[in-house]
């Protein structure tokens, strides 16, 4: 069974997974994670993937693939025939920087897909993400959470413009369908519904 | 003050259901234990010592006599017949059941409360101002935006797991009572050279364990912009917060590693997306949430009432009660009146079952139907009549609830402690309550005058240690509790964050440590002076000599 929430026009419903995510191998040298950090990382220029993961990440001859920020940077020449056919989209992890996956494209929109990597729930960093995808830079395309994706997140994902949601493999999909809707009615003004509620409804003191 | 309508009660009926689920889910086993934690405590249910503590949000400290009565009865009904007012303004319950507390929060429901947002990694209850709405100094009411900030932030999608916990203060008075430099985001409401209302915004304020006073991010910002211009700040720091280190994750780090110009630039970078989206506020909502906090329906009244005046003339306790307790009102023939939570011997800012059931009774018959929560741990009455004073005032002494000592050395600002709470390195209930046992004459404490002395058991500072004129902090060394003292922190327009005196002192050294820091006090202020302003004027080292005289100080302690 498949462990993919998408939503189709406010409808969520589990789906097959036609997509393959990509991932990095693994650094040999010590990971420096730059978490809380993008700022000075950018003053720094301290790198997180090394040349020889980008270099040695296998990527698959055929199908729909995900490919991490740095890859699809790096190695565009190879993707570019499957790009125009739809079949690449890009992950980014939550400490990336959403300019330089912005400026590798002239279209974000010729991207099928985004994902955002959440390597841990507590991450709240993946709600900007979202949003500023959204609403900066205009993504009108499939934007998926991956990674520590678990049904308590869901109502947020979806407020922050996310609109698939691959549930961590140990838990059930289905039944995280229900916490979409947790709350019918927010109060402030978000990607799913920029109206906050005094521009919604007429409220009378 | 703020009634629900069908959208706000929907919300917390939803939330209940939510978290009733996520209780359920958790004691299945569906849910590990690292899992369930950011749920429970964005309900406010931390895992203590002994028990669960509860934390129910008092959104800026406005309660009404039902609401704190059905507190009452929750405290009697699932823990121990008695609550705990915090600094923010908000009530702990310290002895619930894990397993009780959806059923908790489904009563609160019915008295349009809930446990949103008072703990976890998400903006908190937004604080302000105790006499909002009738202090004389008041400029603008800051409940209305208070209130309209509160709603913008219940369950703000983008900001749902932020890096550490943000607080909001919002005052709308000159002289500051909301402590809002001490906020990571702190508001000053106030009426620009138009007339308008503008707002100047401080950042990075907060005590904890590296306290610094916030910085002005910006001079002048229209009212309408203020819940996107949080927005931008927030997002900021969401996305570039520390995330690393809990220590080192609150928005303060973060503006100090980048300096508060770059800082600023980013945010401003920010807003310049943001402003004018949709979440800028209408006129509309600001009048119609402005509705629900209307000037009382006040009598008309003569500034004096002989009834009261022969009673402060006759009755010597009642007239040293007023002097404390009661406050300037901007309506002729009112007064605010401060109910002390801190009678000698008991735990600062406890109050029973029975006790919020008489303040309940008070605030009916008295004073609207209203109350407020202080960040000193108080209960405020905002609107009684001149000729009731006498009458609360014997309703209030007969419950404990009429320590004259308000703004006094035993007013004292304390944190559970190491007798309830799994952070804390030692115990502050029994520091408070041995130096109000030390203290217990109230001719010497009205001589003493104000002075506030505030009580910490660790470094994350719930009971304010930073800003007390005295502030004492429970340290662990070697698997002992020690009590580190600094002098000359304050709250206020002038706040500063005091300097530590010395080694640290055992627990049964405490309140001799204090009487000596209050003799050098007596014995070198001028007439005019407070505690603070001696302690300013001298610095640390006389007091430092006085306390440490007949101390071994050769003794090779190091402060913690």
């Amino acid at each position: 069974m498949s462990n993919l929430i998408t939503l189709n026009n406010g409808v969520a419903a589990i789906s097959e997974n036609e997509w393959t995510i990509i991932k990095l191998p693994a650094s040999q040298v010590e990971e420096r994670k730059q978490a809380g950090k993008v700022v000075l990382f950018k003053l720094t220029g301290e790198k997180t993937v090394s040349a020889e993961q980008i270099a040695t990440t296998e990527i698959p001859s055929a199908g729909k693939i995900i490919v991490p920020l740095s890859v699809f940077i790096a190695r565009k020449a190879e993707l570019q025939d499957r790009m125009t056919s739809n079949q690449i989209g890009v992950w980014v992890d939550t400490h990336e920087v959403l300019e330089d996956l912005v400026s590798s494209v002239s279209d974000l929109n010729s991207l099928p897909i985004i994902a955002v990597h959440v390597e841990r729930f507590a991450d709240g960093r993946i709600f900007s993400l979202g949003t500023l995808l959204r609403t900066r830079y205009g993504f009108k395309n499939e934007l998926r959470a991956i990674g520590d994706v678990l049904r308590d997140q869901l109502y947020f994902f979806k407020r922050s413009g996310f609109t698939s949601y691959l549930i961590r493999a140990d838990r059930s999909a289905t039944e995280a369908l229900a916490s979409l809707n947790d709350f019918t009615n927010p109060y402030q003004g978000a990607v799913d519904e920029p109206r906050p509620v005094f521009k919604r409804y007429n409220r009378v003191a | 003050m703020y009634k629900y309508d069908e959208i706000d009660q929907t919300l917390v009926d939803e939330r209940v259901a939510q978290y009733r689920d996520q209780t359920r889910r958790y004691l299945a086993g569906e849910l590990s234990e690292d899992e369930f934690r950011p749920l429970r405590l964005q309900n406010g249910l931390y895992i203590q010592r002994q028990a669960p503590m509860l934390r129910i949000a008092v959104p800026y400290g406005m309660l009404s006599s039902k609401q704190l009565r059905k507190l009452g009865d929750i405290a009697g009904k699932y823990d121990k017949g008695y609550g705990h007012f915090s600094t923010r303004q908000n009530l702990q319950l310290n002895w619930p059941k894990l397993e009780d507390v959806p059923e908790i929060l489904a009563e609160l429901a019915t008295v349009e409360m809930h446990a949103i947002q008072t703990s976890g990694n998400c903006i908190r209850n937004i604080t302000t101002d105790q006499f909002a709405g009738v202090a004389p100094d008041e400029i603008i009411d800051p409940r209305v935006m208070a209130e309209i900030m509160r709603q913008w932030s219940t369950f703000h999608p983008e900001f749902a797991l932020l890096p550490r916990k943000f607080k909001i203060a919002v005052s709308g008075t000159r002289d500051d009572r909301a402590v809002v430099q001490m906020h990571d985001i702190g508001m000053e409401f106030y009426k620009d050279s138009n007339n308008k209302v503008a707002i100047k915004v401080w950042v990075g304020g907060g005590l904890g364990r590296t306290p610094i006073l916030g910085t002005v991010i910006r001079e002048h910002l229209e009212w309408q912009h203020a819940l996107t211009y949080c927005e931008a700040i927030i997002r900021v720091y969401n996305l570039h917060g520390r995330r690393d280190n809990a220590y080192k994750a609150r928005i303060k780090i973060l503006v100090k590693a980048l300096g508060i110009e770059e800082f600023k630039r980013q945010v401003e970078e920010e807003w310049s997306h943001l402003k004018d989206a949709p979440n800028t506020i209408p006129e509309g909502e600001l009048e119609r949430v402005s509705k629900h906090f209307e000037a009382m329906p006040y009598e008309t009244l003569p500034a004096h009432d002989a009834g009261f005046d022969a009673a402060i003339a006759s009755n010597p306790a009642f007239a040293a009660w007023v002097k404390r307790s009661v406050h300037a009102h901007k309506v002729a023939g009112y007064r605010a009146v401060t109910l002390s939570l801190k009678p000698h011997g008991t735990a600062p800012g406890d109050a029973t079952s029975e006790q919020m059931n008489v303040v309940a009774d008070l605030a009916d018959q008295y004073s609207f139907g209203e109350l407020r929560v202080s960040h000193e741990q108080n209960l405020i009455l905002a609107d009684i009549k001149l000729s009731d004073l006498f009458a609360v005032w014997e309703k209030a002494r007969a419950n404990g609830l009429a320590t004259p000592n308000i703004g006094l050395l035993t007013d004292i600002i304390c944190c559970p402690g190491g007798d309830f709470c799994s952070l804390a390195n030692a115990k502050s209930i029994p520091i408070a309550t041995a130096i109000q046992m030390q203290f217990d004459n109230l001719d010497y404490l009205h001589d003493i005058g104000d002075i506030e002395l505030n009580i910490s058991g660790c470094m994350n500072a719930c009971g304010h240690h930073h800003i007390g004129h005295i502030g004492i902090l429970g340290v662990d060394k070697d698997g002992s509790e020690w009590y580190q003292v600094s002098i000359g922190g304050s709250q206020g327009n002038d706040a500063s964050l005091g300097s530590v005196i010395g080694p640290s002192f055992s627990a049964d050294e405490m309140p001799a440590v204090v009487q000596k820091l209050i003799d050098v006090y007596i014995q070198e202020r001028t007439p005019e002076e407070r505690f603070i302003d001696t302690a300013r004027r001298l610095g640390v080292a006389p007091f430092k000599a006085h306390v440490y005289a007949d101390k071994n100080t050769a003794k090779p302690e190091v402060t913690a």
